[in-house]
């Protein structure tokens, strides 16, 4: 099953905050399937180019086409974001994912339990989120992204500061719903975590694309010196 | 438990408008009062008895004589009860009550503390005490609201040839508030001040003060009644302040008046016919 | 007995008999503040909400001006209400003037400006919190400002009891407005003013420590709602 929602268009893509350059004139088509990793160092904006194609910020020029179509509610809707900071309401774990089912038709009660089952947070549905862990926080924000059935799944360095067990239970369950055939895009500066995952890759740095390749390619071989001293551990300037 | 919440307050909401309806229903009047009269207990006294003899609910508005008349003015009251004659001939002359009633007396009074640093003791001559309280620059405590007994305070200055006005601060003091609150500030600064007898003998917290000066003319303090006018305040209840004012200057209720008494004292007097 | 023991005494007393004229004057404190305060509540936390989350042209005067009217002395509003409830007034037609709604409105105007001004404070931090959120989740307006008022609902809990404390503690403007009537709109501070312009000082002094003792009722009931809550949510399973 392909993602309805590719190919993803990106056309001349500026955005400047107080006349600085953030994202500089990026072009990029994302045809396949599968998980697209971005990289680069800080400050390339990362960050900022996956809030433009989920809509949080607003480009000052360029195209963004989704299967043809421009961003709009509706896409919106059929994807999804995980903030590298979980943002959760101050309730229990039950009720965060009640909420977003309280705003789609389509989502039951059953796949509450479904999806807290799928990350392993069953057992502290009751649980304030206050009183969880940094990962299963992050957990609970993968449950409701889950929840959402998203056709494209954003995840912006959701996996920083977590333990080992917590990465790998949302890494298995991000390789599950790829192979669903929803399309997974994220950010990393974890070098084997994007080995592990990526289908290919996407490397910006100070707002700029420098390369868009298959990973193994990008690894073995990339295309640009700044990708190269990036991936040797570097500091770009 | 967020719905019993919700519905114990629109329960209270529902059952304020409840006691408006109450309220409404029966036949009641406003009358804008003089404090004195209030604090007294005077209608205590009187009120439930006509409730029950004539079934009109009377609500009281105690402030001072110059606040009830512009109440009064502004239509929000029936019945004006105050004491200072040149204030209620010109409610009348103005056009807001048909005429006045003389309803009943008593006497105003100088107190102060048992020391009595200005040497007043017994001075009848209410002229000649305060003549005596400003010599000494005693402290002598003012309504200074434009109440009735503000007013004849003013007159009673005017008449011992001294303006005080210009030791406002230093030993006159202007209070601004009503006759009780007045009292309270005089034990507590252990200075002179003129009340009515009614409210005097009535106030609670009266520490070592008695007294001072007493029996002159000049502090004759009568009280009047009135009806507000039917053409400048026409949603007024004008029969039934007619049918309370009647009430009060007929016999009976003369004799309610004048019988009212707190240890023995009279507190009003009432007009020979 | 300094006037102090004669105080509690009396407050005592008057608690331990059900004094009639006392209960009904309780019974009036609490009827006009706790409607002033749902009214107040009903109108004031959306208009926080929207404050809070939203933009919209004059939002920064709008504040201002509510946080100014935080401090209006009551005695202004009462003056305000009163001339306009005047028969002679804009509403003088509605008969209100010296009835318990009267009050309730001025009790209204006193403590629209805290809840709406101090709600929106904290609807302001937690809209900064979520709205990345919200946006993403395409979350329709009205939901998200129930989500809003729903999540800091202890917080607005603290503001919605010093509206009351405000209300209830309140005599400028109920005097002036309610009249202090005897068995219609005499309240609990209206009756302490009564009780001290004649003098009954420990009897004043004893209303007044009633008074507190329901403002600690009140309190503690809004306390054992909070832990309610919380068990209820958190504890004990379903």
């Amino acid at each position: 099953m392909r993602c309805a929602l590719l190919p993803i268009q990106i056309d001349r893509l500026w955005l400047k905050a107080r006349h600085k350059p953030l994202l500089r004139d990026i072009s990029v088509t994302i045809k396949g399937d599968g998980i697209t990793v971005i990289m680069g160092p800080n400050g390339a904006g990362k960050s900022l180019f996956i809030r433009c194609l989920h809509g949080l910020s607003q480009p000052d020029s360029g195209a963004i086409n989704f299967a043809g179509t421009p961003l709009n509610s509706d896409i919106r809707q059929r994807q999804a974001l995980m903030f590298q900071k979980p943002i959760l309401l101050k309730r229990t774990v039950q009720q965060n994912l009640a909420f977003v089912q309280s705003l789609r038709a389509d989502i039951l009660m059953a796949d509450i339990e479904r999806v807290l089952e799928q990350v392993g947070l069953r057992h502290l549905a009751k649980q304030p989120v206050k009183q969880l862990s940094g990962g299963e926080q992050q957990r609970l924000a993968l449950a409701r992204a889950l929840l959402l059935r998203p056709e494209m799944l954003f995840l912006d360095e959701a996996c920083a500061n977590l333990d080992p067990a917590s990465v790998g239970q949302i890494e298995s369950v991000l390789l599950e719903a790829s192979n669903r055939g929803q399309k997974i895009i994220l950010i990393t500066h974890d070098i084997a975590q994007a080995k592990r995952l990526a289908d290919d890759i996407v490397f910006l740095h100070h707002g700029q694309l420098w390369e868009h390749s298959p990973a193994d390619r990008f690894f073995t071989r990339p295309a640009s010196e700044q990708a190269q001293a990036y991936l040797d551990g570097q500091i770009l300037i | 438990m967020k719905k019993y919440l919700y519905a114990a307050m629109l329960g209270l909401a529902f059952s304020a408008i409840g006691v408006e309806a109450f309220a409404g229903s029966a036949t009641s009047i406003v009358v804008q009062s003089t404090t004195s009269t209030k604090n007294s207990g005077f209608y205590d006294h009187l009120l439930p008895i006509f409730t029950k003899e004539t079934g009109i609910q009377v609500h009281v508005v105690a402030v001072g004589t110059g606040a009830a008349v512009r109440n009064a003015m502004n239509c929000d009251g029936d019945v004006l009860l105050v004491h200072s004659r040149a204030r209620e001939e010109a409610f009348i002359r103005e056009g807001y009550a048909p005429r006045r009633y003389d309803l009943m007396y008593n006497d105003f009074v100088l107190i102060g503390p048992g020391s009595d640093p200005a040497g007043i003791g017994g001075q009848k001559d209410i002229a000649l005490a305060l003549r005596q309280i400003a010599r000494t620059s005693a402290t002598f405590v003012s309504r200074g609201d434009d109440s009735g007994t503000h007013i004849k305070e003013l007159e009673l200055w005017r008449s011992a040839q001294t303006d005080p006005s210009q030791h406002s601060g230093d030993w006159y003091r202007e209070a601004g508030t009503g006759m009780g609150a007045t009292i309270n500030i005089a034990v507590g600064l252990g200075g002179y001040t003129l009340t009515d007898r009614a409210t005097w003998i009535n106030f609670a917290n009266k520490s070592d003060f008695t007294i001072l000066s007493e029996g002159d003319e000049a502090l004759f303090n009568p009280y009047g009644i009135m009806r507000v006018s039917a053409q400048k305040c026409p949603s007024a209840k004008i029969e039934e302040a007619q049918i309370f004012i009647d009430w009060l200057i007929s016999d009976k209720g003369q004799k309610l008046i004048a019988s009212y008494k707190t240890d023995g004292k009279s507190l009003f007097f009432t007009y020979p016919k | 007995m300094s006037i102090f023991q004669e105080a509690l005494s009396t407050a005592f007393l008057l608690i331990l008999q059900r004094d009639a004229d006392l209960m009904e004057i309780i019974g009036l404190s609490m009827q006009v503040s706790l409607t002033a305060l749902f009214i107040a509540c009903v109108l004031g936390l959306p208009l926080g909400a929207l404050m809070g989350s939203r933009e919209f042209r004059f939002k920064q005067s709008l504040r201002g001006i509510f946080n100014a009217l935080m401090g209006v002395p009551p005695v202004v509003v009462g003056l305000i209400v009163y001339l306009n409830l005047s028969r002679s007034g804009l509403f003088g037609a509605l008969e209100l003037l010296y009835t318990p709604t009267a009050m309730i409105i001025a009790q209204v105007i006193l403590i629209l400006p805290i809840i709406a001004a101090l709600s929106s404070q904290i609807l302001e931090d937690l809209h900064e919190e979520y709205r990345d959120l919200f946006s993403s989740l395409v979350v329709p307006p009205h939901k998200a400002l129930l989500a809003y008022i729903i999540d800091a609902r202890y917080s607005l809990l603290t503001i919605i009891l010093a509206g009351f404390g405000r209300a209830i503690s309140e005599v400028g403007a109920v005097m002036i407005v309610g009249g202090n009537i005897d068995h219609l709109t005499r309240v609990m501070t209206t009756a302490i003013a009564l009780e001290t312009s004649k003098g009954e000082l420990a009897l004043a002094l004893a209303l007044g420590i009633i008074l507190l003792l329901l403002a600690l009722l009140v309190n503690f009931a809004a306390q054992q709602f909070k832990s309610f809550q919380t068990v209820q949510r958190y504890g004990g399973g379903r």
